[in-house]
Parts: structure tokens; sequence; C-alpha cells
């Protein structure tokens, strides 16, 4: 018999996220490894802005709440004065990809031992559905209407594939949320993530392939299907870094 | 004690030490560079936290990421590094997280230049961040002054839960006097209910954070730091001045300019004028009250600041258009002499503000 229990890892508090997104999911996920791993206790989260700013109402550790764009600063500020304490950052691809994102790729060159949890979902989702850094070509939003034109608005960034170069990076991994099977994957590469900083081996980050199905205008099974049939082509799935692979 | 030789910034970085700092995160800029450059050394050799961040926005992101660990944090910058760290300084006032900010100040608007300036009192005193918010602010007008309000901003920022700023200008921050380094100081135990440490160092779960989407919640907050900038504007002010109940002129200024003020001055009493001086060594909270006790038949106020005029809003607020009051300022990164006070209180009618 399966018991289904809630993982202690999250808070009473009920998340304000729309039917049919994959923030709902991920936290659980999140908060079930810090469960697993027995760091609740001694973790610091930050939450940053855009709709996971609440994650600090949902995670049940310290938290805080940072600036947009500046999750992996302020991580960056809480792990160097309290280096033996888990830290990680929430983030989603507005706020990693496009107004953070010298601060990401500057705490990963210095091997801030933290780790980022990346949830893109190619759009800004809490102003309305604005083209990201991360929309992919021809992607419908409210700041390119007739589809994102690369010729004047620039290319999908593939931030995990620009990271994977740094030196200070220990792990990188791109997963999706689109079954059930991916979602234990995810879980998986999360827990890879975290044990990376709990042993020392420096930055890590797991970006995450998410839905955001009221943006996109699409019921939440199409999103899945486009996160799997669209998506996923621009940003290929899989481990693009592991320094632990040779040990 | 010994007095020793030394440059402004350089104490800065020694101040820092005395005031035993947790963490400092810094980025480099003109005219401030000795200060990061000394901390590099001195914060490992202490086992403390240095980090040179990739912008002045991540420093003071760096600091309140440390600071809402209820750690000892400083960063230090100058005008257009200031400028970016706008954004943080409000953040923490919001959360309410103490911390000390080091602006050294050079000529702007822009890039500017890098020499000595007081063109940033709106940026420091009116704040350049969004919100209802205030930063208190100290203005020294020497080395000792600028290592002992250091030393003190620390404490002063951990009571209020609120940013401090050191507002210096690059003449202070470039030239070397005699400095006493000994004087004692013991960092006081710093209790606070708001660290974000880990669960099992404190129980219930804490979060640092300046949002609150329920405008009358966000409404109750900012009530709530109105009361503690009250109870600084009652507390925290601190003023030098002199001979203001008999003078006939009364010069306002700060810091540098106030060293030149002085010398102003005795050059103006030897040609027969009662000149007296005020400065604000708090320009947040502001001197306010000290205006009152000019002499009620003085002939006027002269404003003299290395800008066009920024200070001047608060005395004019201060004066309560009960004496004339006139400006005299250089600016871009140009320094008065004393020739130039004297002759702007001989002249003061050609100088008063219409």
């Amino acid at each position: 018999m399966i018991k289904y229990e809630k993982t202690s890892g999250l808070t009473e508090s009920k998340t304000h996220y729309c039917p049919g997104c994959t923030h709902g999911i991920l936290h659980k996920l999140v908060a079930e490894v810090l469960e697993e791993l027995e760091v609740l206790d001694h973790t610091v989260g930050v939450a940053s802005v855009g709709c996971s700013v609440y994650a600090y109402d949902y995670f049940n550790c310290d938290m805080q709440q940072a600036a947009h764009g500046r999750a992996c600063a302020v991580a960056t500020g809480i792990k160097r004065v309290l280096n033996d304490r888990v830290v990680f950052t929430y983030q989603g691809d507005g706020d990693l990809a496009s107004i953070g994102i010298a601060e990401t790729i500057h705490a990963a060159n210095r091997g801030e031992n933290i780790t980022v949890i990346f949830a893109n979902n190619a759009t800004y989702g809490m102003t309305g559905g604005q083209m990201a850094p991360t929309t992919l070509n021809g992607q419908v939003t409210t700041t390119s209407k007739t589809g994102r034109n690369p010729q004047t608005q620039g290319y999908p960034i593939k931030v995990t594939e620009m990271l994977q170069h740094l030196d200070g990076v220990a792990y990188l991994e791109r997963v999706s949320l689109t079954s059930a099977a991916n979602a234990k994957k995810v879980k998986k590469s999360i827990k890879k993530a975290f044990e990376m900083q709990i042993n020392q081996k420096g930055f890590s980050m797991i970006e995450v392939l998410s839905t955001c199905p009221v943006n996109w205008k699409m019921s939440p099974i199409e999103a899945m299907h486009w996160v799997d049939d669209e998506m996923s082509k621009v940003y290929p799935l899989g481990v693009f870094k592991d320094v632990t692979q040779d040990e | 004690m010994a007095k020793q030789f030394l440059k402004g910034n350089e104490a800065i970085a020694l101040a820092a030490i005395k005031a035993d700092i947790d963490a400092f995160f810094g980025y480099p800029i003109t005219p401030q560079n000795e200060v990061p450059e000394y901390l590099s050394t001195l914060l490992p050799q202490h086992n403390k936290v240095f980090v040179q961040a990739e912008s002045e926005v991540a420093a003071i992101n760096m600091v309140y990421g440390a600071a809402g660990c209820g750690k000892r944090v400083m960063t230090s910058s100058s005008s257009v590094g200031i400028a970016l760290k706008q954004e943080g300084i409000s953040y923490l006032s919001g959360a309410e997280l103490p911390c000390v900010i080091v602006s050294v100040m050079r000529g702007g608007p822009g890039l500017g230049g890098i020499q000595p300036s007081q063109a940033d009192y709106y940026q420091a005193v009116k704040g350049g961040g969004n919100g209802d918010y205030q930063t208190i602010v100290y203005a020294p007008s020497n080395i000792q002054e600028t290592v002992d309000l250091l030393v003190n901003g620390f404490d002063v920022a951990e009571k209020y839960r609120n940013p401090v700023m050191i507002l210096i200008d690059g003449l202070i921050a470039q030239m070397i006097e005699a400095v006493d380094m000994d004087k004692p100081y013991k960092r006081p135990p710093f209790k606070n209910d708001f660290e974000t440490i880990g669960t099992k160092y404190h129980g219930d779960r804490r979060v640092v954070n300046s949002l609150f989407l329920n405008p009358s919640l966000l409404e109750e907050h900012n009530l709530h730091l109105q009361k503690k900038y009250e109870i600084a504007k009652k507390e925290e002010v601190l003023v030098d001045y002199k001979d203001i109940e008999k003078a006939d002129y009364v010069i306002v200024c700060y810091g540098t300019v106030s060293r030149i003020a002085k010398s102003a001055i005795k050059e103006l009493t030897e040609l027969g004028y009662l000149v007296g001086l005020i400065r604000p060594i708090t320009l947040w909270p502001f001197p306010t009250e000290i205006f009152s006790k000019i002499n009620p038949n003085a002939k006027g106020i002269l404003v003299t600041e290395l800008s066009l005029g920024q200070m001047l809003d608060d005395v004019l607020i201060a004066n309560k258009n009960r004496f004339k009051v006139a400006f005299y300022g250089r600016t871009g990164g140009m320094v008065m002499n004393p020739e130039e006070i004297r002759d702007a209180i001989i002249n003061f009618d050609k100088w008063v503000i219409k």
C-alpha cells in the first residue's frame, strides 16, 4: 500500500499558482529533497521576483526575498557568512536569464557553493506573458505579438549551455516536468545538485522546463505537449556538467 | 594614544576592522579603491569575508544577504557606484536590515569626474531608491571623525535596523592625516529576531522580505518605519556650531567645505566681521533645530557646498524664511579656496537666493 504524506519541506500555505502551472510540483520536489537530505533546519532559501516570489511563504525553512535578478548575489552573501548552511535560490527565467544574468554567471564563475533551481517557462508569467530572453523563435507573447523575431528580438538564451564552460560550476542539468516519469528525474537531479553543495563541490543549477498555460493560452495538457514537442528541441534535456563524473 | 599618519581610505579599512565587521562586498571605483584593496588583505587575516563583486548592484545585494543573516556588513563606493546601489539600499530599508555604506563623492552627473564633490547630497539624503525610506547619513570633515563615525555607525545601523551611510568626498578619502586608531571600542552583541540562519538556531521559520502586496499592510509597515525615523530625528542629530548666537552672518556647510569655511571665518574675523558656523554632521536627520539659535538680528545665512545647491534645500526649510539665504558653490570637482567664501560674505547680497 502506498501512503501519501505531505512533505515537511512545505508550509501549510496554499500556493497561488495558476491551474496547470508546474511551480507547485517543482516546489514539492525541492521540498521533498530538502526533507530527505535532512537539511531543512539549516537551509536558507532565496525567493526571486516573478510568479515564484511567494516561494518564501511555501518553503518550510528560513527564506530571504531578493530584488529582481539578484538572488544569486543575495545567496552569495548568505553562503559566504554561513558556509555550513545549505543555500538555494528559486528563480524564473525573466529573473535569472534576463535582469539577473550577470549575477548568475558570476556566482557560477566564482564557484559559489549554492544550488540554483531555475524554472524556465519561456515567458514573464507574473507580469502577464511578455517576451523573455528564453522565449522561442516565433513564440507569440504580449510584446512579440506576431511571434518572436530573432532578427530584431534576439534568440532564445541557453543559460545552462553558457554556464557549462565555467570552471566554478560543479553540476548542471536540464530536466522537464511533463510526466510522472520526468518528475522523478527532476527530483533525482535536484537531489544531485544539493548533494554537490553539501559535498562542497561548487555551483549547481537545475534548469526545469516549466509550463505557463495561462500566458501560453493553452490547456494544461497542451502546455505539457508544447514543452515536449517544441521547448525541448531548443532546450535539450540532459546533464551538461558533472564534476563528479570521473570520481 | 599614539596617532599615526593614515590616508583616508586606509583609515576607513582599519576602522572596519576595528568595528569587527563580518563581511565586506565591493567593486572598484575611484576614489575609494584603497578601501577594498586594504580589506581584501585584512579581512581574510581576521577570518572574515571579503568578496569583490561583479558590480555595485551585486555587491549591495550580497550585503542584503549577509545582513539578513544578522552579520555586520559593509560596502563602499563612489557616486556612480552608489547610484547603482540605490536599489539595494531601498530593499535593505524595506526589509529593515542594518549595514554601513561608505560613499566617496566625486563630480557628476554621468561619469562626471574623479575630483572631490558634494553633488551626491540628494542621492544620499533624499534617497535614490524607491519608496518611503530614509538613510541615516553622516558627513565627517576629517579622517579621525570618519573613523569614529564609521565605527559608531554600525551600532546605529543595528539600533535602527537601517542602512547608515558615511558620506565623504574624494579629498578626505585621498588625504593623509594623523589619526588615533586606538580609542577603545567593543562591538556590542546584536540581539535580533530576524536573522535567517536556519530554523534549528532559532525555532520558527523566518523570512527577510520587503514585499507587502496588501496596501493596508504596506502602509502599516511604512508607518512602522516612520516611527523609527522619528526616533532617529530625536536621538541621532549631530551638529557642530560656533558663534551663531551673536553672529551677523552664519555659514552653513559640511564635510571638507567646513574646513575651508573655518579659514574664511578667520580672515573675516580679522576684517571685523562676526561670522558663525553651522556644520551638520548628520545630514539626515538634519539639524533643523539649531537654526532657531541664530542671532535674531543676523543679516543672513551663507550656504556653501561643492555642488550647485543641494543641502541648500534643507537649510531653506530650517530657516523658515527668517533670514536672507545666500549660496556659493563650486562644482565638477573644483574646490573653492577660503577667499572665495570670504568674498561671498563680504558681497553677501550678490549671492542671495531670490
